[in-house]
């Protein structure tokens, strides 16, 4: 290997690399707006839809409560409601949306409230949806005001202080600090984000440096000069590689600047980024190095696969066609790692992808299972070794180079 | 110099099984000299070529170009080979003197000889107005002079050039065959792949006509009309390729 042919091939595809437009989309323009996007746009807009849905006054059904007319004159009194009289199809009307919850009060409540034996109040909503949701809701805290103070009046007819039902109170508070509540906020997306990128950062580069160069008809003239197989091959990875982690190192950054503007602007707890508690979500510097040092193998193993697949295409769109479904491949278990629940074990930490966004998931919260940490470093590293080893072996072979 | 002995290329493939691309093929090619490789589509022009680049390996025979083993020392044969295919590729997004300084740094050039063999070139080319331009901004001229400057920047002494005027205006194909008569001035030792009879019968000094992956005859043009008793080029090629009649 000459390491003057690998620089010299290197930087011929960096400075090639940094004029496509193409590549400085997907390796460094999308990884730096897509945090904040995510962080800001997303979260932003997800509260201004609940903050509507929340705002608006939603229209329920209340079946019976003929017999009730002091429940239902509150209900209406409430002002959180559009009270209407139940019509036959009011299980149509919540799955049409056209009405959000029901409640259904049964014979005599009114009465058997008095005594204090009424029986249960049925809610009816659509699960899932979020204004039958906050309807639902709504209606519950209503019934359960409505509750307590039947209770309380009870009491009091006793001679008993209303206390007496509610002898204590039971409240939560945090202890865990701020970085360790945003790795567990953000812990399950952020790998994910950072595998897909980290995939995405490599693709354009790998089937441009390749099936790109095949289609260009520059790869006859490329392989006609003494530099060795090898070494051409080593210095397009090494592009491609670049690639990747810029995208990675550039959405990394992106996200901590986000985060620290959000802290720095919002006094540290902003609305809609807060743990419990109001804690705001900040994530451990040492996690997010953490990641980016878990991710370079990841990154090697990504661009030896896209580069081997892209090579066998005689066309940068045959290529595309090829690396496309592998998305698919990349995301699923990243996915999977995504979901909570599924713990770090001896067995996923050999599974790769997953592995890699378990313990990014990890890290990110501030746990540090070093000997994991060792087993998916080494078996990520074993697994680009021998993807990079099976790329070289395939740029030096005829029928791939000069596939008809 | 170059000399093919008994050289054969066959690929495997999976609808049409064993394919000859180049089935015992022998020659050589002098300094100073052009040697024609006249055949149709698919005769097995591009699969010699490429073994002589050494882009291919061969499956049974030699091959020694500018005194290297095509087999043994396939990095010093190309070394000393420039290879101009069929399209003049260039990369798009780097500018003329980029692609040129690429290729020179490819072929071991160090940072002095290669400023110099640029200028050299750009000279001799008449390149310095568009030398700092990007070559997906350049005429199909100025992009076949840059092709020529990548090829030349190492100073080959063998010259390869596989159909080289396919598909240019003729204008562009008569610049590229000036360039290769000069490359047989300056001494080089060229090969020329063509199925373009007139160019062969202008440019080379003897012909080898390929047919099936098979050198059917070898000799200057004078030597061909005397065997096949045909005055035109391409009455000859065709008695030799398809001596019962075409089907």
């Amino acid at each position: 290997m000459s390491r003057g042919a690998v620089g010299t091939v290197y930087v011929k595809e960096l400075r090639d690399s940094l004029r496509d437009r193409r590549t400085l989309l997907s390796t460094i323009i999308i990884p730096t707006v897509i945090m904040p996007a995510l962080v800001l746009g997303v979260g932003k807009v997800m509260s201004a839809i609940i903050s509507k849905a929340r705002e608006e006054i939603p229209r329920i059904m209340v079946v019976g409560g003929a017999d009730s007319p002091g429940v239902m004159s509150e209900l209406e009194r409430s002002g959180k409601f559009k009270v209407e009289a139940a019509s036959p199809d009011w299980r149509s009307l919540i799955s049409e949306k056209r009405v959000r919850a029901a409640a259904e009060i049964p014979e005599g409540f009114e009465r058997a409230l008095e005594s204090g034996s009424a029986p249960a109040v049925k809610l009816y909503d659509y699960e899932g949806e979020l204004k039958s949701g906050i309807a639902v809701d709504q209606l519950r805290n209503f019934f359960v005001g409505l509750r307590d103070r039947a209770t309380a009046r009870l009491l009091a007819a006793r001679g008993l202080p209303a206390a007496i039902a509610r002898p204590f109170e039971v409240t939560v508070a945090n202890v865990a600090p701020p970085e360790k509540v945003g790795g567990n906020l953000l812990g399950g997306i952020v790998p994910y984000i950072i595998i897909l990128l980290c995939f995405m950062g490599a693709m354009n580069p790998a089937m441009d440096l390749t099936a790109g160069e095949k289609e260009r008809g520059t790869m006859e003239a490329l392989l006609c000069t003494p530099a060795a197989r090898t070494d051409i091959v080593l210095g397009k990875f090494c592009m491609v590689l670049t690639g990747s982690l810029a995208a990675v190192v550039c959405s990394l950054v992106s996200m901590g600047a986000t985060l620290a503007a959000m802290g720095t602007l919002l006094g540290g707890a902003p609305a809609g980024h807060a743990g419990p508690g109001g804690t705001a979500a900040t994530i451990d510097p040492v996690g997010i190095l953490g990641v980016l040092a878990m991710v370079i193998p990841v990154a090697v193993l990504f661009s030896a696969v896209l580069f081997t697949v892209s090579l066998f295409a005689k066309s940068f769109k045959e290529a595309q066609s090829y690396t496309g479904p592998m998305v698919f491949v990349v995301v699923l278990p990243a996915v999977v790692g995504m979901l909570p629940g599924i713990d770090l074990n001896l067995r996923l930490a050999v599974v790769p992808i997953l592995n890699i966004s378990l313990v990014c998931k990890e890290m990110l919260s501030g746990v540090w299972h070093w000997g994991y940490i060792s087993a998916i470093f080494g078996s990520t590293a074993l697994y680009a070794a021998a993807a990079l080893a099976l790329a070289v072996r395939m740029f030096r072979r005829e029928d791939v180079i000069f596939r008809t | 110099m170059i000399e093919a002995r008994l050289l054969t290329k066959v690929f495997h493939d999976r609808k049409r099984g064993e394919i000859r691309g180049a089935d015992a093929i022998s020659f050589r090619v002098e300094p100073g000299r052009i040697y024609g490789l006249l055949g149709a589509n698919g005769a097995g022009k591009t699969t010699t070529l490429r073994l002589l680049a050494t882009l291919l390996k061969p499956t049974s025979g030699a091959a020694v170009v500018a005194g290297h083993d095509v087999v043994r020392e396939p990095d010093k044969v190309r070394a000393n080979v420039g290879f101009l295919g069929t399209s003049t590729a260039l990369y798009a997004r780097l500018t003329s003197r980029e692609m040129i300084a690429y290729f020179g740094r490819l072929n071991g050039l160090d940072e002095p000889s290669l400023r110099s063999r640029i200028r050299l070139l750009a000279d001799e080319l008449d390149m310095h107005e568009f030398l700092d331009r990007r070559c997906d901004k350049l005429s199909t001229g100025m992009k076949q002079k840059t092709s020529i400057a990548r090829t030349l920047v190492h100073d080959p002494q063998v010259m390869i050039f596989d159909e080289p005027t396919l598909g240019l205006d003729v204008m562009t194909a008569r610049s590229i065959v000036r360039f290769v008569r000069e490359c047989r001035g300056r001494g080089k030792t060229v090969i020329y792949s063509t199925h373009v009879m007139s160019e062969a019968e202008k440019l080379c000094d003897v012909i080898g006509i390929i047919h099936g992956g098979r050198l059917r005859a070898e000799g200057s043009l004078a030597e061909l009309r005397a065997r096949t008793g045909e005055p035109d080029l391409e009455e000859c090629f065709v008695k030799i390729v398809a001596p019962e009649g075409p089907k």
